[in-house]
């Protein structure tokens, strides 16, 4: 299969990448990790008359903590973050994340931050990101904005950048002592789109109730999803097994899936149910420091 | 069209390529090094799994302008002064082979890997390939083969 002809540029410079954005319009598209968009100018979904590829751009691959925020370049890839010593020992949801996407030679091409980009709702880092609570930071000929991932994805293979913007990094909170997050995620074999998956990340204050809860659901619906009424169910309250049970049934009603070959939207809804008790039991083992 | 120069094996070369051309067209049709195979063409099975700059990606999903100024190692860059790569061997030894399709993916899987994890589980191991399939379904001796070249390196330092 090969994609339509396209002019390529690889420009060395953020500021130059932009200028083509500004000049090229929509036009464009960029290419960073491309494991989402080569196959899909492969099959000709997108056939972009111009690719900016932003790979020969230095100083993008950064993964860095500096005050009180963890930052992931645009050029990272998923296996940098895998194998990242500040992500294994203070991210274990970002490890669940990675190692459940694509396949090891995918993930050594595929950025992290293209992963939000690309705007699908089975991608798994939207879910993640929502229930860490991150923002992105979005650049273009106006400066630097930062656009929390909750108001990221307007629609379906949408996202809220402007066509002349490039999305530089992901900025996540640290968490405070006592957190604990997990992803998990039903695929039917290595490399598929999530049946349904679920990101937890929470919080527990001094006595051990829940003082922070954030809940994304990935490929339950045309965006990645936050299920808000579980998240503030569980607040104030003891994450026992009543609490649980309770929370991972307000997700499962907050989610949205369709019937497909992954299976029917009730089964989907019931697995959202499953994962999300099993994902908060993981996050409350990891919060307690366990796990 | 864009001028590209690749290392190749140690070799460079240098072509005039549309941007359209995928990585494993270039070492094919380019090059005409046809070790490295196309099987899916849609970034699943990883038949055309190389080495560039030391990482182990899937050619048929990489742009050749990708790989300027990079270097590329194929199945073919393997074998050194005439002796076999210790996965070629481990290959030959524990039959990790029946039809040979995916070999030059998993041969190029493994080189990457143990160079990171020289002494990996067979847990790690099959983690590593599962990025590469074998239709002949010989993953217990791809294992094994594996697991030879890592006792090998370790031993030979190689």
């Amino acid at each position: 299969m090969i994609p339509r002809s396209f002019e390529y540029s690889a420009p060395g410079t953020l500021n130059e990448a932009i200028s083509l954005l500004q000049k090229l319009g929509p036009d464009a598209k960029i290419l960073s990790g491309g494991q989402s968009l080569i196959p899909m100018m492969k099959l000709r979904l997108a056939s972009p008359p111009h690719i900016i590829d932003i790979n020969r751009i230095p100083d993008l691959d950064y993964v860095t903590e500096d005050g009180g925020v963890l930052r992931i370049g645009a050029l990272v890839r998923e296996s940098d973050l895998e194998h990242s010593d500040t992500v294994r020992s203070r991210f274990p949801i970002l490890v669940d994340t990675t190692a459940v996407i694509a396949d090891p030679l995918v993930r050594n091409q595929a950025t992290v931050c293209g992963n939000l980009a690309h705007g699908d709702p089975a991608n798994d880092h939207p879910a993640t990101m929502l229930a860490l609570g991150a923002s992105v930071l979005a650049v273009g000929p106006a400066g630097d904005r930062e656009i929390p991932v909750e108001s990221f994805f307007p629609g379906l293979f949408t996202t809220a950048l402007e066509p002349d913007e490039i999305l530089k990094e992901i900025r996540i909170p640290i968490p405070p002592p006592g957190s604990g997050g997990a992803y998990l995620k039903l695929e039917r074999k290595v490399g598929d789109y999530a049946t349904a998956g679920v990101a937890v990340q929470i919080t527990l204050d001094g006595v051990g109730a829940c003082s922070r809860a954030g809940i994304g659901l990935t490929n339950v619906g045309f965006t990645p999803l936050k299920a808000r009424k579980a998240e503030a169910f569980m607040i104030g309250k003891a994450l026992d097994e009543s609490t649980i049970r309770q929370a991972s049934e307000l997700a499962a009603g907050e989610s949205q899936p369709t019937d497909d070959v992954r299976g029917s939207a009730d089964y989907k809804r019931d697995l959202v149910r499953v994962l999300t008790a099993r994902a908060l039991n993981l996050a409350l083992a990891r919060a307690k420091g366990g796990a | 069209m864009t001028t590209i120069n690749v290392k190749v094996n140690g070799a460079v070369h240098t072509a005039d390529v549309e941007p359209r051309l995928l990585l494993v067209h270039f070492i094919r049709e380019v090059l005409r090094l046809t070790g490295t195979h196309i099987g899916c063409d849609t970034s699943h099975c990883g038949a055309c799994t190389v080495v560039v700059d030391g990482r182990a990606v899937k050619s048929c999903t990489v742009f050749a302008v990708q790989a300027d100024g990079r270097e590329v190692l194929t199945v073919e860059g393997l074998e050194q002064d005439g002796k076999l790569h210790p996965l070629q061997e481990g290959f030959f030894q524990e039959h990790g082979l029946q039809c040979g399709y995916c070999t030059p993916g998993m041969l190029m899987t493994g080189c990457a890997f143990l160079k990171s994890n020289p002494n990996p589980t067979e847990d790690e191991i099959r983690h590593a390939i599962s990025g590469n399939l074998c239709r002949c379904t010989g993953y217990v001796n791809i294992v094994k083969a594996y697991q030879y070249a890592s006792q090998k390196m370790r031993e030979g330092g190689a």
